[in-house]
């Protein structure tokens, strides 16, 4: 049996008497693309903010990277890794003092930095702007940069949330690049997107509408069950049923 | 162009940029946003600039909104210079920033009375034309516009941008962030607005949104790398372009790579698309063969993001 990196059953998050998650139950195997769809106030990032160890849940049980989501959190957060279109990097440092920053808030060795720095570099193509600080990088470069700094420890795990908004479509693919073969090295990953093409790149994808998961399986498997041409037409028609509005 | 040009080419655009060039900074540190960009919008056309973030989308914005001002070049909107003619412009222009920019502690109705009265009408005079997006916040019009959800606040800022009926209505990226239910309903507003006569400039780093437009202009890092209707620059991707898939995608596409008719091959949904050097595919595809690599293949159709993906590299 394949090993489960996330594990939840019936996870519930509530604010007063408004259900944001509602006891969503599913899996996700170590070195999978796991896709996390949703319209905007869906309830991704409140699920999302469970799964990382940064709020309880009301009920329901989950474990991630094989920590315990209410009593092991601080544990989480040190075996994944997370990155965001809106925060990512400290744009002041240069790139080497980001991932040196980083790699020593999760207590990375001297000597493992500085070895890793060099093949992280070598892979972005970045050796040449290493001291230069990171504001003065294009957006596609900050946010390959951003990915690179998120799995620089090595986690099991690691959360996506819209990396690639915004971002040009060349860059957009040399992105997805990075994400398969942080995959095939093991590393789980967790992603969301606005874009439906990327979502035909996850090895599977679940589509939430209104704080339940409503769809989950492979994209080719989803296609056929809606009878949809593609994965942009699963998710309106899953999509335009949701009751609640927006965020 | 003389100066006689100019003032017709004002007379018959709504909007018409003229070698346009911006940089920030100063002295050392100087980046720059434009590089000497023209096009022209026709009225009633509904004109789309498509590109990624830090393409110069906002700054051109800004630039034809009169709150900036170019280093060079000219530029009018609905016959008015944007340097020496910028309050009438301010006058008759819609503009909805990037950034939701409404009073937060107003409430939707008080953002929607203010506006209305700065440009001296009031909501009932204009309220045909804001009704169909206006109606779906009227529920909540004694809420703080703090308090909206993110759907909710780009109505809201769109009906304060309509409220004056502009001739000219300036949308700097309406559907950033926004999942593709609510981006598929605000294009179905643009089409209504634009029957209305409205011309509508609107910015959006989706590449699928290209074909929505009238018209686009593709624009990366300060140049505009293309600009015609959606179809023509479709119609003007020369080369054959196929989709292939199989089961293992990343081995499939290093193998697609190191084939020497391959001019690019990029994951494409589904698919990997595959630009050849030439018109004949059957060499890549015995070699794949040979090579023990299960594949389908079929001919693709390029789109808006093929294009723009070709034009990037064209220009690197």
């Amino acid at each position: 049996m394949r090993e489960k990196v996330i594990i939840a059953e019936k996870l519930t998050k509530r604010f007063g008497d408004f259900t944001a998650v509602d006891a969503i139950s599913f899996d996700v195997n170590k070195g999978e693309i796991f896709g996390f769809l949703g319209a905007n106030g869906a309830g991704k990032t409140t699920a999302m903010r469970m799964l990382s160890g940064l709020s309880l849940p009301t009920s329901g049980n989950a474990t991630v990277a094989g920590f315990d989501v209410y009593r092991e959190n601080e544990k989480i957060k040190r075996n994944i890794g997370y990155m965001s279109q809106k925060f990512s990097l400290y744009e002041d440092l240069t790139v080497r003092e980001n991932i040196r920053f980083y790699a020593g808030i999760y207590g990375k060795s001297s000597s493992f930095i500085r070895d890793k720095t060099t093949a992280v570099l070598q892979r972005l193509h970045l050796t040449g702007e290493a001291d230069k600080l990171v504001k003065s990088l294009p957006l596609g470069w900050k946010q390959k940069l951003a990915f690179s700094v998120a799995i620089f420890h090595e986690p099991r795990l690691v959360f996506l949330d819209e990396p690639t908004g915004g971002v040009d479509p060349v860059t957009r693919r040399e992105f997805w690049q990075l994400i398969y073969e942080a995959a095939a090295e093991g590393i789980t990953v967790f992603v969301t997107t606005h874009y439906m093409d990327e979502a035909e790149y996850c090895d599977r994808v679940s589509i939430m509408v209104d704080g339940r998961i409503d769809a989950l399986d492979s994209p080719s498997v989803l296609k056929q069950q809606f009878g949809a041409r593609s994965m942009d037409d699963v998710f309106l028609k899953l999509a335009r049923k949701a009751q609640r509005t927006a965020d | 162009m003389g100066n006689g040009g100019v003032k017709l080419k004002r007379k018959m655009y709504a909007v018409s940029v003229n070698n346009i060039a911006k940089s920030y900074g100063a002295k050392k540190n100087v980046t720059p946003a434009l590089h000497g960009i023209s096009f022209d919008v026709k009225p009633g056309e509904l004109f789309g600039l498509i590109g990624p973030d830090g393409a110069g989308k906002t700054t051109l914005f800004r630039i034809l909104t009169t709150l900036l001002l170019p280093d060079k070049g000219t530029a009018s909107v609905d016959g008015f210079d944007v340097v020496n003619a910028y309050k009438s412009i301010r006058r008759r222009v819609g503009y909805m920033p990037g950034r939701f920019s409404l009073y937060q502690d107003l409430t939707v109705k008080e953002n929607l009375d203010f506006f209305a009265t700065i440009f001296n009408t009031s909501i009932e005079k204009n309220y045909d034309l804001v009704k169909d997006i206006y109606a779906q916040i009227e529920p909540f019009s004694n809420r703080m516009a703090g308090k909206l959800s993110g759907g909710m606040k780009q109505k809201l800022a769109l009906s304060c941008a309509l409220i004056h009926r502009p001739s000219v209505l300036f949308l700097d990226e309406p559907t950033t962030g926004v999942d593709a239910v609510s981006r598929k309903e605000f294009w179905e507003m643009l089409k209504r607005l634009k029957a209305e006569g409205i011309t509508i400039l609107v910015s959006t780093p989706y590449m699928d949104e290209a074909g929505m437009c009238d018209r686009v202009a593709l624009i990366q890092s300060g140049r505009l790398l293309e600009m015609d209707t959606p179809s023509a620059i479709i119609r003007d991707f020369s080369k054959k372009l196929l989709a292939l898939k199989g089961p293992d995608m990343l081995t499939l596409l290093q193998a697609i790579r190191s084939h020497k008719d391959v001019a690019d091959a990029y994951p494409f949904g589904e698919f990997h698309h595959v630009v050849l050097e030439q018109d004949d595919e059957s060499g890549l595809l015995g070699y794949l063969q040979d090579n023990g690599i299960a594949f389908e293949a079929k001919m693709a159709v390029p789109d808006i993001e093929d294009c723009f993906i070709q034009l990037m590299k064209e220009e690197r």
